[in-house]
């Protein structure tokens, strides 16, 4: 199992109810429901993939992620991830909503745009980058709405969604994201892991 | 021997309660079973027949000599896999392959039931045919399973016996019979009524049935189980067995010739007061309805697995309709999968030869055994 979905079970308690948008294959979600004894369901658009898991004995439906999370009452999973697809969605900010309404709590994941090789790419050859993380090229890429770690940042704190955990991945190291090295990990970072909340709107109130 | 000795039947004891109000008892529903019951009795699965099947889903068919209605789906080494699993699969009440149906006898009268014979549901149906689960001494079936008016049996089974099976598989069907869905239902009806030998329902079950409505009915609801492109595809506007068109009523085109075939293969097999009993079933299934509009509380009690599957080019059974299934079930927290098979044979998908959904419905059921 890749690094990335170790970082992500790491992050998810035993137990618990788990729905996986765009579960591909199903990788994460059997170990999920081996390992950690998670109830979980997944999300795939891909029919090809859908097959996989159901031959694996895993509970997924196919569908869309921006029309068919709406369907699953508020708070009926404890987290929902979103492995590296958010920058794939005509209205990434309405499924960031929608997710945060399902679960409890989101675990999303982003290619870093902001990873020096990408701006190399850009800088040096003045081209559209392709990089292990981003193997498609301009005209054939599901991407629409690519984003950097930094920019997930301002995201967070511009739409008031609490950042529980951000992490940022290198190859096989991971690192803590923070303010003070914010710049760097942008920077150094292929990818960036992030387990988030909303937060709580009466508490906000208080607070204020 | 009697050609109908070959059906296997239990008589019910249980009286049942019909959504009519009318109480039937001692009735008979006819069965078949494939492959064979494990100690554990854990490894059957109850099939549920559509509108014009029966019990005799595999194999060759005793009666019609023809093979079972789901022959490419039950059988060894198939998606239900007749060296692991118990099949069981019986005539719904109502039917004509031996089940308490309108052509059984009426003791009050000495003759058929006809249209004397009580309007039943699909609720009735599943209910007749719990009994197979007290008869073979099954506590928890592995799964139901059904496609079309099959489907409509398995939503009703779960809601009526949510913990009775781990497994249910509903196949290209609606939990709420659609106008469409009643409109077509309610030509095929309007055909046969309109056959002089249909005579209200009292006709001769051996001389003068009325034939030529219930093989209009098929024709007309046969076109509604293909799609456009396969009848293209198949048809096109090829001649039957001739090289120009004949400026007559004759089945100038192979559509037309196929279509009349289908019609008279039908009748030799089915019965018209059935036909019009068991297309009144489906018009009557509103399972949103039974729950005051809300179609979750149908399934809140359910501990069952679902998997549900539409097919690209069903218009009969749309996959929106199948979907509204999949979004009740996920709203009451049942663990519910769902796909969408590519097929371009229309609603009859379901009962021909689509490897993808084959190999579907053989994972589910192997990965959750």
């Amino acid at each position: 199992m890749k690094k990335e979905f170790q970082i992500i079970s790491e992050l998810i308690e035993n137990n618990t109810r788990v729905l996986d948008v765009g579960c591909g294959d199903g990788i994460l979600m059997k170990y999920l429901k081996d390992q950690k004894k998670v109830d979980t369901r997944g999300l795939e658009i891909s029919k090809k993939k859908v097959q996989i898991c159901i031959s694996k004995g895993l509970t997924v439906i196919e569908g869309n992620a921006e029309e068919d999370l709406k369907q699953f009452p508020n708070s009926s999973f404890n987290y929902v991830i979103l492995s590296q697809t958010l920058q794939a969605f005509y209205d990434p900010e309405k499924v960031i909503d929608n997710l945060l309404n399902v679960a409890d709590k989101a675990i999303i994941t982003i290619p870093n745009f902001g990873y020096w090789k990408v701006r190399l790419d850009l800088l040096i050859k003045g081209t559209m980058p392709v990089t292990k993380n981003l193997p498609d090229e301009w005209y054939n890429t599901p991407n629409l709405h690519m984003c950097t770690i930094k920019d997930f940042f301002n995201f967070c704190s511009k739409k008031k969604i609490k950042l529980f955990k951000s992490l940022a991945l290198h190859g096989e190291k991971i690192s803590e994201i923070n303010n003070l090295n914010l710049n760097w990990k942008n920077l150094s970072s292929e990818l960036g892991i992030f387990l988030i909340e909303k937060q709580n709107e009466s508490r906000n109130h208080t607070l204020s | 021997m009697n050609i109908k000795d070959k059906i296997k039947k239990i008589i019910v004891k249980k009286p049942l309660k019909l959504d009519c109000g009318e109480t039937i008892v001692e009735y008979p529903l006819a069965y078949e079973t494939y492959g064979k019951l494990n100690e554990k009795k854990d490894n059957a699965i109850l099939v549920f027949h559509a509108l014009t099947g029966d019990q005799f889903a595999s194999g060759t068919n005793p009666i019609t000599k023809k093979q079972g209605w789901w022959s490419y789906v039950i059988g060894p080494s198939k998606a239900l896999d007749t060296n692991k699993f118990f099949v069981i699969c019986s005539n719904v009440i109502g039917g004509c392959m031996g089940s308490f149906g309108p052509g059984n006898i009426n003791p009050k009268t000495n003759k058929e039931f006809g249209t004397d014979f009580p309007v039943i549901t699909i609720n009735d149906m599943v209910n007749a045919q719990y009994n197979l689960l007290d008869f073979f001494k099954i506590d928890k079936l592995h799964s139901v399973i059904g496609g079309s008016m099959g489907g409509m049996q398995v939503l009703q089974f779960v809601a009526n016996f949510p913990n009775k099976t781990k497994t249910a598989i509903p196949i290209a069907c609606t939990a709420s019979h659609s106008a469409q869905n009643i409109a077509f239902n309610e030509l095929g009806r309007q055909s046969i009524m309109a056959d002089v030998n249909w005579k209200n329902g009292n006709y001769s079950y051996l001389n003068s049935s009325p034939d030529k409505g219930l093989a209009v009915a098929r024709m007309a609801a046969h076109i509604t189980y293909l799609s456009k492109k396969g009848l293209q595809e198949k048809f096109g506007r090829k001649l039957q067995e001739k090289d120009d068109l004949n400026f007559s009523f004759d089945a100038d085109f192979q559509i037309e010739s196929y279509l009349r075939y289908q019609g008279s293969m039908f009748v030799d097999r089915f019965d018209a007061n059935s036909y019009l009993y068991i297309t009144r079933a489906m018009d009557y299934f509103d399972l949103v309805k039974q729950y005051n509009g809300n179609l979750s509380k149908a399934f809140e009690n359910s501990k069952t697995k679902f998997f549900i599957i539409s097919f690209t080019s069903d218009w009969l059974y749309p996959t929106a309709e199948n979907k509204e299934i999949v979004i009740a079930l996920n709203a009451s927290g049942a663990e519910v999968g769902f796909i969408e098979i590519i097929s371009d044979k229309g609603h009859d998908s379901f009962l021909l030869d689509v490897p993808e959904f084959l190999k579907t419905v053989k994972n589910f059921l192997d990965a959750n055994y």
